[in-house]
């Protein structure tokens, strides 16, 4: 017994000076639990998508349209092993299946493939691996094409075009975005007067309470045609569109962790340098920027997570033509803005669904790199500028 | 004893709570499943419900995808469809309730091609629209237009048209890759409306902002302007059915009785009101 109240006191009181008040207790646990469901369901998240999609990464998946078709009359001619293979149930639900049905699913199967086009590219898997990253030439094409067209005869699923309309708006967004929001920060935290910096700090991180479909509508309605007349592109909707409007969905992103970066840097570094000589320009560009650069470098990498993850402004702005071409006047399409358009029409568990999820599973994984390699860089950075050997 | 009363008493609220429950289950009807068809199916809902007060229909939209999903996963009675049934889909039913679904033709919708109003051209053979929007004719002068490139304007390809389209006009090909796919019907109709080179398609019904091609069945033949007339009769030739698709055992009752009205002369009355066209005759519930 006296075992047992000195052991439940010392869990009561976690490593603290004194006996936790229960209430106090409670609301512990209950933090430390909601904490906990918050990492399950990333975990969950992360297991759901991935399981999803394996069949694609492993090429387990096969979206050819051509099989061998069995005539229903010849049901009875098969093992009862051979129907279930034929039909692809497991063991449990062949059981419960009753006989007609079975016979529906067996004209169902000969339905589908008279239907199937007479195109030498029928038989073809179009889920592998070598038709999803490299061009090919299928019939009724003059040439080979990386291509996205997963409705149609022949689905294809090239994710070439969607990778680089990725890549393309995400660019486009960062390099108009982040010299504008450090360079902001920089002013309001070093050189702005403290009047203008209340008003200043306010605005930019108001743009971030901008949702961003009213963003993406006033990139379609509006900002496509200005931009249209100021430079005289010939596609209305394009990757520059896009990625301009997607700049101002990331501006307040790296502004205001930049510029908490550049504040947190003590007074004293400041002051010396001034002390020493240097302009206050000299000060906040020499002295203050380099000792904020872990911080700055996180922002940028959010700033990223931020541009390719979004998803409204790119759908109704980029124009969405799956092309590959690296042109920035060209209309193009995102992994997001795919994965949007398309998933609530997709066959649930066919291939257009599978590889839907295979596109989402890569974003993931683009972004929990990134996220991993920017944490690394800012730790070695940081232990430099401490100067402890890293 | 007491305790066996109370025992009673308890089951017999909860006896007449689970009726009860079932009560309110039997009259309401969901539908679920295209967005072209949503406005039409919640009007249907709408007058139907101030008729039969005891009936209660809850519609959804989300795409005629998800509707297949939801009568297969038998979570919605019926499934509004602006497409035909894909044969896996019919799969996954037969696997789930054993039963193909059935299926009732409910509308009629036209399709125009529209270009922007300054464009001089008027009428395009369907062999043409199928050039252009498959990018084999590049530019307006192969037309009979101005020396300019064609900027094309299609639909996601989540969407009912896009594949009634590529299916029917295009003959199953694949649409050019520069193709800008738009939200919605409303969304190609703006985009040409601001572009003057561009083309797109989508329902007749959708009016203003840009100019309805006249449209020829081939070289040959007159060119016809979509209308409720010449869509009806089948002249104007780019047309498709809207469908309602249901579990076969649920169609009985109430739903059965809703199912018949929609595609009787009441039901039709309003398909217009909102911009499809109704059944011909000999398809309809008499």
């Amino acid at each position: 017994m006296q075992l047992n109240t000195s052991t439940s006191r010392t869990w009561l009181a976690i490593r603290r000076g004194h006996r936790a008040r229960p209430a106090e207790w409670l609301a512990e646990k209950l933090i430390f639990l909601v904490s906990l469901s918050a990492i399950l369901t990333v975990f969950l998240i992360f297991i759901f998508v991935g399981r999803e999609a394996l069949p694609i990464f492993l090429g387990k998946m096969n979206s050819s349209l051509v099989g061998k078709v069995i005539p229903p009359e010849e049901m009875d001619k098969l093992t009862p092993e051979a129907l279930r293979k034929y039909l692809d149930l497991t063991e449990a639900q062949f059981k419960e299946m009753d006989r007609e049905t079975m016979k529906l699913l067996m004209e169902l199967k000969v339905e589908t493939a008279d239907e199937a086009p007479k195109d030498k590219d029928a038989a073809v898997n179009t889920t592998a691996w070598r038709y999803l990253i490299f061009p090919y030439q299928w019939s009724d094409y003059e040439k080979p094409v990386s291509i996205w067209q997963p409705i149609s005869q022949i689905p294809k699923y090239n994710i070439a075009p969607l990778i680089i309309g990725s890549i393309k708006t995400t660019l486009i967004a960062l390099l108009f975005s982040v010299p504008l929001a450090i360079g902001a920060s920089i002013f309001v935290s070093q050189l702005a007067p403290v009047r203008l910096r209340e008003i200043i700090k306010p605005a930019i991180e108001l743009l971030a309470g901008v949702p961003s479909v009213v963003l993406g509508f006033f990139a379609l309605i509006v900002m496509a045609s200005v931009l249209q007349d100021i430079f005289g592109y010939e596609s209305r909707l394009n990757a520059f569109v896009a990625g301009i409007a997607l700049g101002l969905a990331v501006i307040p992103v790296v502004f205001s962790i930049s510029e908490d970066a550049l504040t947190s840097v003590p007074r004293s570094y400041t002051q010396a340098a001034l002390a020493l000589g240097s302009s206050r320009w000299e000060a906040a560009w020499k002295i203050v920027l380099p000792a904020a650069l872990p911080g700055i470098l996180a922002a940028v990498i959010l700033g990223f997570g931020r541009a390719i993850g979004e998803t409204m402004v790119v759908l109704m702005a980029s124009g969405n033509a799956s092309i590959v071409s690296w042109n920035i006047f060209d209309s193009t399409r995102t992994i997001t803005a795919t994965i949007a358009a398309e998933v609530l029409e997709a066959v649930v568990g066919g291939p257009h669904y599978r590889m839907l999820f295979m596109t989402g599973a890569l974003l993931f994984l683009v972004t929990f790199v990134s996220n991993l390699v920017s944490e690394i860089v800012i730790h070695r950075l940081k232990h430099r500028m401490e100067g402890k050997v890293a | 004893m007491k305790a066996i009363d109370k025992q009673i008493s308890k089951l017999t609220v909860a006896t007449a709570l689970l009726l009860l429950g079932n009560a309110v289950h039997a009259g309401t009807i969901t539908a679920k499943g295209s967005d072209t068809l949503v406005i039409l199916a919640r009007k249907w809902a709408e007058v139907y419900m101030t008729k039969k007060p005891e009936t209660k229909i809850q519609i959804t939209g989300g795409g005629t995808g998800t509707g297949f999903a939801a009568l297969q996963n038998q979570t919605t009675d019926l499934c509004n469809a602006s497409r035909k049934i894909r044969p896996r889909e019919i799969e996954n039913c037969i696997r789930a309730f054993g039963k193909r679904p059935t299926e009732y033709k409910v509308a009629l919708d036209g399709l125009s091609v529209y270009v922007n109003s300054e464009n001089p051209i008027k009428e395009l053979s369907l062999p043409q629209v199928e050039a252009i929007f498959t990018g084999k004719i590049k530019n307006w002068k192969d037309l009979g237009g101005p020396n300019a490139p064609i900027t094309v304007y299609s639909r996601e390809n989540s969407s009912g048209t896009y594949e009634f389209f590529k299916e029917n006009v295009l003959k199953g090909r694949d649409f050019v890759a520069s193709a800008q796919t738009m939200p919605g019907t409303a969304a190609v109709l703006q985009a040409v409306a601001k572009d003057k080179n561009g083309i797109g398609y989508g329902g007749a019904a959708y009016g203003t902002g840009a100019k309805h091609l006249l449209i020829k069945k081939d070289e040959g033949s007159p060119a016809i302007e979509p209308t409720e007339e010449t869509v009806v009769k089948g002249t104007y030739p780019i047309w498709r059915y809207l469908y309602i698709y249901v579990n076969p055992a649920l169609d009985k009752g109430e739903v059965a009785a809703y199912l018949n009205w929609i595609r009787s002369g009441e039901g039709q009355k309003l398909v217009k009101d909102v911009g499809y066209f109704p059944l011909p005759e000999v398809l309809r519930q008499k």
